[in-house]
Protein backbone atom coordinates (compact mmCIF):
# COMPACT_ATOMS: atom_id res chain seq x y z
CA UNK A 1 0.00 0.00 0.00
CA UNK A 2 1.66 3.20 -1.20
CA UNK A 3 0.67 6.94 -0.90
CA UNK A 4 0.04 8.95 -4.46
CA UNK A 5 3.88 10.16 -4.64
CA UNK A 6 2.15 14.02 -5.19
CA UNK A 7 1.08 13.54 -1.38
CA UNK A 8 5.09 12.39 -0.67
CA UNK A 9 6.27 15.51 -2.63
CA UNK A 10 3.93 17.44 -0.11
CA UNK A 11 5.51 15.51 3.09
CA UNK A 12 8.91 15.99 2.19
CA UNK A 13 7.90 19.71 1.49
CA UNK A 14 6.67 19.69 5.11
CA UNK A 15 9.96 18.24 6.20
CA UNK A 16 12.06 20.57 4.56
CA UNK A 17 10.05 23.63 5.33
CA UNK A 18 10.04 22.67 8.88
CA UNK A 19 14.02 22.37 9.17
CA UNK A 20 13.85 26.11 7.49
CA UNK A 21 11.30 27.41 10.08
CA UNK A 22 13.82 25.48 13.01
CA UNK A 23 16.77 27.69 11.50
CA UNK A 24 15.46 31.18 11.14
CA UNK A 25 12.75 31.15 14.08
CA UNK A 26 13.20 33.99 15.63
CA UNK A 27 12.56 32.90 19.40
CA UNK A 28 14.79 29.86 20.47
CA UNK A 29 11.77 27.93 22.49
CA UNK A 30 10.03 28.44 19.25
CA UNK A 31 13.38 26.74 17.49
CA UNK A 32 13.28 24.03 19.29
CA UNK A 33 9.75 22.75 19.64
CA UNK A 34 10.05 22.98 15.54
CA UNK A 35 13.16 21.04 16.03
CA UNK A 36 10.73 18.31 18.01
CA UNK A 37 8.08 18.45 15.23
CA UNK A 38 10.69 17.44 12.39
CA UNK A 39 12.05 15.07 14.80
CA UNK A 40 8.70 13.25 14.03
CA UNK A 41 8.22 13.97 10.64
CA UNK A 42 11.42 12.41 10.04
CA UNK A 43 10.18 9.33 11.96
CA UNK A 44 7.60 9.06 9.20
CA UNK A 45 10.06 9.13 6.66
CA UNK A 46 12.41 5.88 7.78
CA UNK A 47 8.59 4.21 7.52
CA UNK A 48 8.81 5.29 4.00
CA UNK A 49 12.19 3.77 3.71
CA UNK A 50 10.94 0.55 5.32
CA UNK A 51 13.14 1.14 8.03
CA UNK A 52 11.34 0.46 11.68
CA UNK A 53 13.72 -0.05 13.44
CA UNK A 54 15.54 3.47 12.85
CA UNK A 55 12.00 5.00 12.87
CA UNK A 56 11.13 4.09 16.23
CA UNK A 57 14.82 5.41 17.67
CA UNK A 58 14.33 8.44 15.88
CA UNK A 59 11.30 8.98 17.06
CA UNK A 60 12.26 8.11 20.72
CA UNK A 61 15.48 10.28 20.20
CA UNK A 62 14.65 13.10 18.09
CA UNK A 63 11.10 13.82 18.48
CA UNK A 64 11.46 13.04 22.06
CA UNK A 65 14.92 13.18 24.38
CA UNK A 66 16.91 15.87 22.67
CA UNK A 67 13.70 18.21 22.02
CA UNK A 68 13.73 17.35 25.71
CA UNK A 69 17.26 18.41 26.95
CA UNK A 70 17.05 21.49 24.56
CA UNK A 71 14.34 22.53 26.36
CA UNK A 72 16.03 22.30 29.15
CA UNK A 73 18.51 24.62 27.77
CA UNK A 74 16.47 27.04 26.66
CA UNK A 75 14.80 27.56 29.90
CA UNK A 76 18.05 28.45 31.62
CA UNK A 77 19.24 30.52 28.94
CA UNK A 78 16.29 32.86 29.78
CA UNK A 79 15.75 34.89 26.84
CA UNK A 80 19.11 35.38 27.33
CA UNK A 81 20.42 33.56 24.11
CA UNK A 82 21.24 37.15 22.32
CA UNK A 83 21.08 37.55 18.84
CA UNK A 84 25.22 37.81 17.86
CA UNK A 85 26.21 39.18 14.85
CA UNK A 86 25.15 37.88 11.93
CA UNK A 87 27.69 37.78 9.17
CA UNK A 88 27.44 40.03 6.41
CA UNK A 89 25.86 39.53 2.68
CA UNK A 90 29.21 38.86 1.08
CA UNK A 91 29.53 35.38 3.71
CA UNK A 92 25.82 34.32 3.57
CA UNK A 93 25.90 34.54 -0.27
CA UNK A 94 29.45 32.56 -0.07
CA UNK A 95 28.28 30.60 2.29
CA UNK A 96 24.73 29.69 0.59
CA UNK A 97 26.40 28.54 -2.40
CA UNK A 98 28.79 26.11 -0.42
CA UNK A 99 25.91 24.52 0.73
CA UNK A 100 24.14 24.52 -2.43
CA UNK A 101 26.93 22.83 -3.68
CA UNK A 102 27.56 20.23 -1.58
CA UNK A 103 23.52 19.18 -1.40
CA UNK A 104 23.67 19.06 -5.12
CA UNK A 105 26.96 16.41 -5.30
CA UNK A 106 25.35 14.65 -2.06
CA UNK A 107 21.78 14.11 -4.03
CA UNK A 108 23.80 13.20 -7.28
CA UNK A 109 26.05 10.98 -5.90
CA UNK A 110 23.73 9.08 -3.96
CA UNK A 111 21.03 8.64 -6.59
CA UNK A 112 24.11 7.25 -9.51
CA UNK A 113 25.20 4.20 -10.85
CA UNK A 114 26.23 1.73 -10.21
CA UNK A 115 22.37 0.11 -11.64
CA UNK A 116 22.28 -2.48 -8.46
CA UNK A 117 23.20 -0.88 -5.64
CA UNK A 118 25.62 -2.64 -2.88
CA UNK A 119 23.91 -4.42 -0.10
CA UNK A 120 24.85 -6.80 2.36
CA UNK A 121 21.59 -8.30 2.63
CA UNK A 122 21.91 -11.29 1.11
CA UNK A 123 25.00 -11.98 3.45
CA UNK A 124 22.97 -10.77 6.25
CA UNK A 125 19.68 -13.33 5.50
CA UNK A 126 22.00 -16.21 4.96
CA UNK A 127 23.67 -16.32 8.64
CA UNK A 128 20.28 -15.17 9.80
CA UNK A 129 19.62 -18.67 11.50
CA UNK A 130 22.77 -19.16 13.02
CA UNK A 131 22.45 -15.64 15.12
CA UNK A 132 19.07 -17.09 16.69
CA UNK A 133 17.15 -14.00 15.74
CA UNK A 134 14.62 -13.12 13.73
CA UNK A 135 14.90 -9.29 13.45
CA UNK A 136 18.08 -8.87 10.61
CA UNK A 137 18.46 -5.68 12.33
CA UNK A 138 19.14 -7.03 15.84
CA UNK A 139 21.07 -9.68 14.52
CA UNK A 140 23.82 -7.32 12.83
CA UNK A 141 23.20 -5.22 15.50
CA UNK A 142 23.94 -8.06 18.10
CA UNK A 143 25.91 -10.36 16.41
CA UNK A 144 27.64 -9.39 13.44
CA UNK A 145 28.52 -6.00 14.57
CA UNK A 146 28.48 -6.49 18.15
CA UNK A 147 31.56 -4.68 18.33
CA UNK A 148 29.91 -1.30 17.23
CA UNK A 149 26.94 -1.46 19.80
CA UNK A 150 29.34 -2.45 22.17
CA UNK A 151 31.46 0.50 21.60
CA UNK A 152 28.03 2.48 21.32
CA UNK A 153 27.38 2.08 24.74
CA UNK A 154 30.76 3.13 25.91
CA UNK A 155 30.41 6.45 24.04
CA UNK A 156 27.27 6.95 25.85
CA UNK A 157 29.38 6.37 29.13
CA UNK A 158 31.99 8.50 28.09
CA UNK A 159 29.65 11.69 27.26
CA UNK A 160 27.89 10.98 30.56
CA UNK A 161 31.54 11.24 32.25
CA UNK A 162 32.06 14.31 29.68
CA UNK A 163 28.81 15.62 31.39
CA UNK A 164 29.42 15.33 35.00
CA UNK A 165 33.19 16.95 34.78
CA UNK A 166 31.53 20.13 33.93
CA UNK A 167 30.55 20.30 37.24
CA UNK A 168 32.05 22.73 39.90
CA UNK A 169 34.37 21.21 42.19
CA UNK A 170 32.13 21.65 44.71
CA UNK A 171 29.24 20.06 43.79
CA UNK A 172 31.07 16.71 42.73
CA UNK A 173 29.12 13.32 43.64
CA UNK A 174 25.97 15.88 43.88
CA UNK A 175 22.65 15.93 42.73
CA UNK A 176 21.88 16.71 38.94
CA UNK A 177 20.09 19.41 37.88
CA UNK A 178 17.51 18.45 36.26
CA UNK A 179 14.83 21.26 36.40
CA UNK A 180 11.75 20.37 38.23
CA UNK A 181 8.56 22.00 38.62
CA UNK A 182 8.12 23.75 42.14
CA UNK A 183 5.02 23.04 42.82
CA UNK A 184 4.11 20.23 40.22
CA UNK A 185 -0.04 21.02 38.80
CA UNK A 186 -2.35 17.96 39.39
CA UNK A 187 -2.43 17.31 36.03
CA UNK A 188 1.46 16.48 35.75
CA UNK A 189 1.71 14.19 38.90
CA UNK A 190 -1.61 12.16 37.82
CA UNK A 191 0.21 11.43 34.07
CA UNK A 192 3.65 10.79 36.50
CA UNK A 193 1.42 8.41 38.45
CA UNK A 194 -0.93 7.32 35.15
CA UNK A 195 1.83 6.58 32.79
CA UNK A 196 5.20 4.86 34.25
CA UNK A 197 3.36 1.51 34.86
CA UNK A 198 2.35 1.65 31.32
CA UNK A 199 5.42 3.15 29.71
CA UNK A 200 7.78 0.58 31.93
CA UNK A 201 5.39 -2.55 29.88
CA UNK A 202 6.32 -0.80 26.75
CA UNK A 203 9.71 -0.13 26.90
CA UNK A 204 10.06 -3.97 28.19
CA UNK A 205 8.51 -5.18 25.14
CA UNK A 206 10.16 -3.24 22.89
CA UNK A 207 13.48 -4.80 24.32
CA UNK A 208 11.56 -8.34 24.00
CA UNK A 209 10.33 -8.28 20.95
CA UNK A 210 13.07 -6.70 19.35
CA UNK A 211 15.00 -10.26 18.59
CA UNK A 212 12.35 -11.13 16.41
CA UNK A 213 10.34 -7.59 15.07
CA UNK A 214 11.14 -4.03 14.73
CA UNK A 215 12.28 -3.04 18.70
CA UNK A 216 15.47 -3.52 20.65
CA UNK A 217 17.26 -2.43 23.93
CA UNK A 218 18.17 1.50 22.97
CA UNK A 219 14.95 1.91 21.84
CA UNK A 220 13.13 0.50 25.25
CA UNK A 221 15.95 2.10 27.26
CA UNK A 222 14.70 5.41 25.90
CA UNK A 223 11.05 4.52 27.08
CA UNK A 224 12.53 3.51 30.58
CA UNK A 225 14.92 7.07 30.45
CA UNK A 226 11.27 9.11 29.61
CA UNK A 227 9.63 7.34 32.59
CA UNK A 228 11.95 7.88 35.00
CA UNK A 229 12.63 11.55 33.77
CA UNK A 230 8.82 12.45 33.84
CA UNK A 231 8.28 11.01 37.37
CA UNK A 232 11.86 12.97 38.66
CA UNK A 233 10.17 16.62 37.08
CA UNK A 234 7.16 15.73 39.07
CA UNK A 235 9.07 15.06 42.04
CA UNK A 236 7.34 11.89 42.99
CA UNK A 237 10.89 10.10 43.33
CA UNK A 238 14.22 12.85 44.07
CA UNK A 239 17.02 12.83 41.81
CA UNK A 240 19.57 10.48 42.91
CA UNK A 241 23.37 12.29 43.77
CA UNK A 242 25.55 11.00 41.07
CA UNK A 243 27.96 10.01 43.52
CA UNK A 244 25.25 6.53 45.04
CA UNK A 245 26.93 3.17 44.60
CA UNK A 246 23.30 1.96 43.13
CA UNK A 247 23.40 4.49 40.54
CA UNK A 248 27.16 3.66 39.31
CA UNK A 249 26.12 -0.10 39.10
CA UNK A 250 23.01 0.84 37.25
CA UNK A 251 25.04 2.40 35.04
CA UNK A 252 27.65 0.10 34.48
CA UNK A 253 25.61 -3.22 34.40
CA UNK A 254 24.79 -3.51 31.01
CA UNK A 255 28.42 -2.70 29.20
CA UNK A 256 30.20 -4.90 32.07
CA UNK A 257 28.21 -7.86 31.03
CA UNK A 258 28.08 -7.60 27.73
CA UNK A 259 32.05 -7.34 27.80
CA UNK A 260 31.99 -10.44 29.86
CA UNK A 261 29.85 -12.56 27.39
CA UNK A 262 32.13 -11.25 24.97
CA UNK A 263 35.51 -12.24 26.33
CA UNK A 264 33.58 -15.80 26.94
CA UNK A 265 33.02 -16.08 23.60
CA UNK A 266 37.44 -16.69 23.47
CA UNK A 267 36.50 -19.78 25.43
CA UNK A 268 33.20 -21.21 24.19
CA UNK A 269 33.36 -19.84 20.36
CA UNK A 270 37.44 -19.06 19.40
CA UNK A 271 36.38 -15.18 18.99
CA UNK A 272 35.79 -11.50 21.02
CA UNK A 273 31.56 -11.24 21.49
CA UNK A 274 31.03 -14.88 19.45
CA UNK A 275 28.50 -16.71 21.35
CA UNK A 276 28.14 -20.83 21.63
CA UNK A 277 25.75 -21.94 19.22
CA UNK A 278 23.55 -23.28 21.35
CA UNK A 279 23.37 -20.46 23.58
CA UNK A 280 23.24 -17.43 21.38
CA UNK A 281 19.73 -16.72 21.83
CA UNK A 282 19.64 -16.61 25.69
CA UNK A 283 22.83 -14.67 25.56
CA UNK A 284 21.72 -12.21 23.52
CA UNK A 285 18.48 -11.51 25.61
CA UNK A 286 20.90 -11.80 28.67
CA UNK A 287 22.62 -8.59 27.17
CA UNK A 288 20.17 -7.15 26.00
CA UNK A 289 18.00 -7.00 29.29
CA UNK A 290 20.86 -5.66 30.96
CA UNK A 291 21.42 -3.53 28.65
CA UNK A 292 18.36 -1.94 28.55
CA UNK A 293 18.37 -0.86 32.19
CA UNK A 294 21.74 0.35 31.84
CA UNK A 295 20.90 2.90 28.61
CA UNK A 296 17.49 3.82 30.75
CA UNK A 297 20.03 5.44 33.66
CA UNK A 298 22.33 6.44 31.24
CA UNK A 299 20.21 8.59 28.87
CA UNK A 300 17.78 9.95 32.27
CA UNK A 301 21.27 10.99 33.45
CA UNK A 302 22.39 12.66 30.63
CA UNK A 303 19.24 14.84 30.20
CA UNK A 304 18.95 15.48 33.57
CA UNK A 305 22.50 17.45 33.51
CA UNK A 306 26.12 17.90 35.76
CA UNK A 307 25.52 18.07 39.15
CA UNK A 308 24.14 21.38 41.13
CA UNK A 309 23.90 21.00 44.36
CA UNK A 310 25.05 18.73 46.96
CA UNK A 311 22.46 16.40 48.41
CA UNK A 312 20.47 17.52 51.25
CA UNK A 313 21.13 15.92 54.65
CA UNK B 1 12.08 9.89 -9.87
CA UNK B 2 10.76 7.67 -7.64
CA UNK B 3 9.85 8.18 -3.79
CA UNK B 4 13.30 6.62 -3.11
CA UNK B 5 14.72 9.46 -5.14
CA UNK B 6 12.82 12.29 -3.62
CA UNK B 7 14.07 11.32 -0.33
CA UNK B 8 17.14 10.87 -1.19
CA UNK B 9 17.09 14.77 -2.59
CA UNK B 10 15.27 15.70 0.78
CA UNK B 11 18.13 13.94 2.53
CA UNK B 12 20.49 16.42 0.28
CA UNK B 13 18.52 18.74 1.41
CA UNK B 14 18.95 18.86 4.69
CA UNK B 15 22.43 18.51 4.83
CA UNK B 16 22.71 21.83 2.87
CA UNK B 17 20.30 23.56 5.40
CA UNK B 18 21.87 22.22 8.21
CA UNK B 19 25.69 23.10 7.27
CA UNK B 20 24.44 26.48 6.20
CA UNK B 21 22.66 27.23 9.92
CA UNK B 22 25.85 25.99 11.25
CA UNK B 23 27.95 28.17 9.36
CA UNK B 24 25.73 31.38 9.73
CA UNK B 25 23.80 31.40 13.05
CA UNK B 26 26.31 32.91 15.87
CA UNK B 27 24.14 31.66 18.65
CA UNK B 28 25.46 28.26 19.54
CA UNK B 29 21.70 26.65 20.83
CA UNK B 30 21.07 27.35 16.75
CA UNK B 31 24.15 26.01 15.44
CA UNK B 32 23.85 22.89 17.64
CA UNK B 33 20.31 22.34 16.03
CA UNK B 34 21.76 22.99 12.97
CA UNK B 35 24.31 20.37 13.03
CA UNK B 36 21.37 18.15 14.45
CA UNK B 37 19.47 18.88 11.28
CA UNK B 38 22.83 18.12 9.08
CA UNK B 39 22.89 14.69 10.72
CA UNK B 40 19.11 13.71 10.47
CA UNK B 41 19.80 14.25 6.58
CA UNK B 42 23.36 12.19 6.64
CA UNK B 43 20.90 9.45 7.89
CA UNK B 44 18.47 10.17 5.80
CA UNK B 45 21.23 9.54 2.83
CA UNK B 46 22.27 6.37 4.58
CA UNK B 47 18.45 5.19 4.37
CA UNK B 48 18.08 5.60 0.54
CA UNK B 49 21.13 3.69 0.33
CA UNK B 50 19.85 0.82 2.65
CA UNK B 51 16.52 0.84 0.18
CA UNK B 52 18.47 0.73 -2.85
CA UNK B 53 20.17 -2.11 -1.35
CA UNK B 54 16.86 -4.37 -0.85
CA UNK B 55 17.56 -7.74 -1.47
CA UNK B 56 17.00 -11.63 -0.33
CA UNK B 57 13.35 -10.80 0.57
CA UNK B 58 14.29 -7.30 2.50
CA UNK B 59 12.53 -3.74 1.92
CA UNK B 60 15.75 -2.19 2.81
CA UNK B 61 19.70 -3.43 3.56
CA UNK B 62 19.99 -4.05 7.53
CA UNK B 63 23.28 -3.38 7.51
CA UNK B 64 23.26 0.78 6.79
CA UNK B 65 19.88 0.58 9.13
CA UNK B 66 21.72 -0.74 12.09
CA UNK B 67 24.77 1.42 11.42
CA UNK B 68 22.17 4.93 11.72
CA UNK B 69 20.76 3.40 14.73
CA UNK B 70 24.51 3.77 16.20
CA UNK B 71 24.40 6.71 14.30
CA UNK B 72 21.40 8.58 16.55
CA UNK B 73 22.87 7.63 19.55
CA UNK B 74 26.41 9.02 19.09
CA UNK B 75 24.67 12.51 17.55
CA UNK B 76 22.45 11.89 20.96
CA UNK B 77 25.67 12.01 23.12
CA UNK B 78 27.48 14.43 21.39
CA UNK B 79 24.51 16.94 21.09
CA UNK B 80 24.26 16.24 25.47
CA UNK B 81 27.67 17.29 25.14
CA UNK B 82 27.46 20.38 23.43
CA UNK B 83 24.46 21.36 24.99
CA UNK B 84 26.36 21.14 28.71
CA UNK B 85 29.65 22.81 27.58
CA UNK B 86 26.94 25.36 26.32
CA UNK B 87 25.15 26.51 29.86
CA UNK B 88 29.00 26.54 31.49
CA UNK B 89 29.94 29.05 28.52
CA UNK B 90 26.61 30.97 29.42
CA UNK B 91 27.18 30.37 32.87
CA UNK B 92 31.15 32.02 32.90
CA UNK B 93 30.70 34.39 30.62
CA UNK B 94 26.71 35.59 30.35
CA UNK B 95 26.67 34.89 27.04
CA UNK B 96 25.68 32.22 24.24
CA UNK B 97 26.67 33.59 21.06
CA UNK B 98 30.00 33.07 19.03
CA UNK B 99 31.22 35.89 16.98
CA UNK B 100 33.34 36.05 13.96
CA UNK B 101 35.93 38.45 14.93
CA UNK B 102 34.39 41.24 16.26
CA UNK B 103 33.74 42.29 20.01
CA UNK B 104 29.93 41.11 20.99
CA UNK B 105 28.23 44.21 19.83
CA UNK B 106 24.70 45.25 21.36
CA UNK B 107 23.29 43.53 18.13
CA UNK B 108 19.61 43.61 16.66
CA UNK B 109 16.74 41.61 18.40
CA UNK B 110 16.68 38.48 16.51
CA UNK B 111 19.45 37.96 15.06
CA UNK B 112 17.98 38.70 11.08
Amino acid sequence: MTPPFILEIAFVILILAIAVGTLVARAAFTAVLLFMIYGLLIAIAWIRLSAVDVALTEAAIGGGLTGMLLLGAVARLRESEGSGEEPGLPTLLAAGTFCVLVSAALGTLVLSRPEVAPSLAPAVMDNLAQSALGNPVAAVLFVFRAFDTLLEKVVLLLALIGVWSLAPDRVWGGVPGLRLYAEPSSILVFLAQLLPPIGIMIGIYMFWTGASYPGGAFQGGTVLAAMWLLVMIARLQPVPAISLRCVRLLLVVGPVIFVAIGLLGFVFAGAFLAYPPDYAKPLIVIAEATLTLSIGVTLGLLVAGPPDRMQQP
Amino acid sequence: MNSIALFAYCGAAMVGLGLFGLITKPQVLRKILAFNVLGTGVFLLFGVIARRGAAAGLHSDPVPQALVITGIVVAFSATTMAVVLLLRLYAETGEATIDSDDPPSTGTDGGR
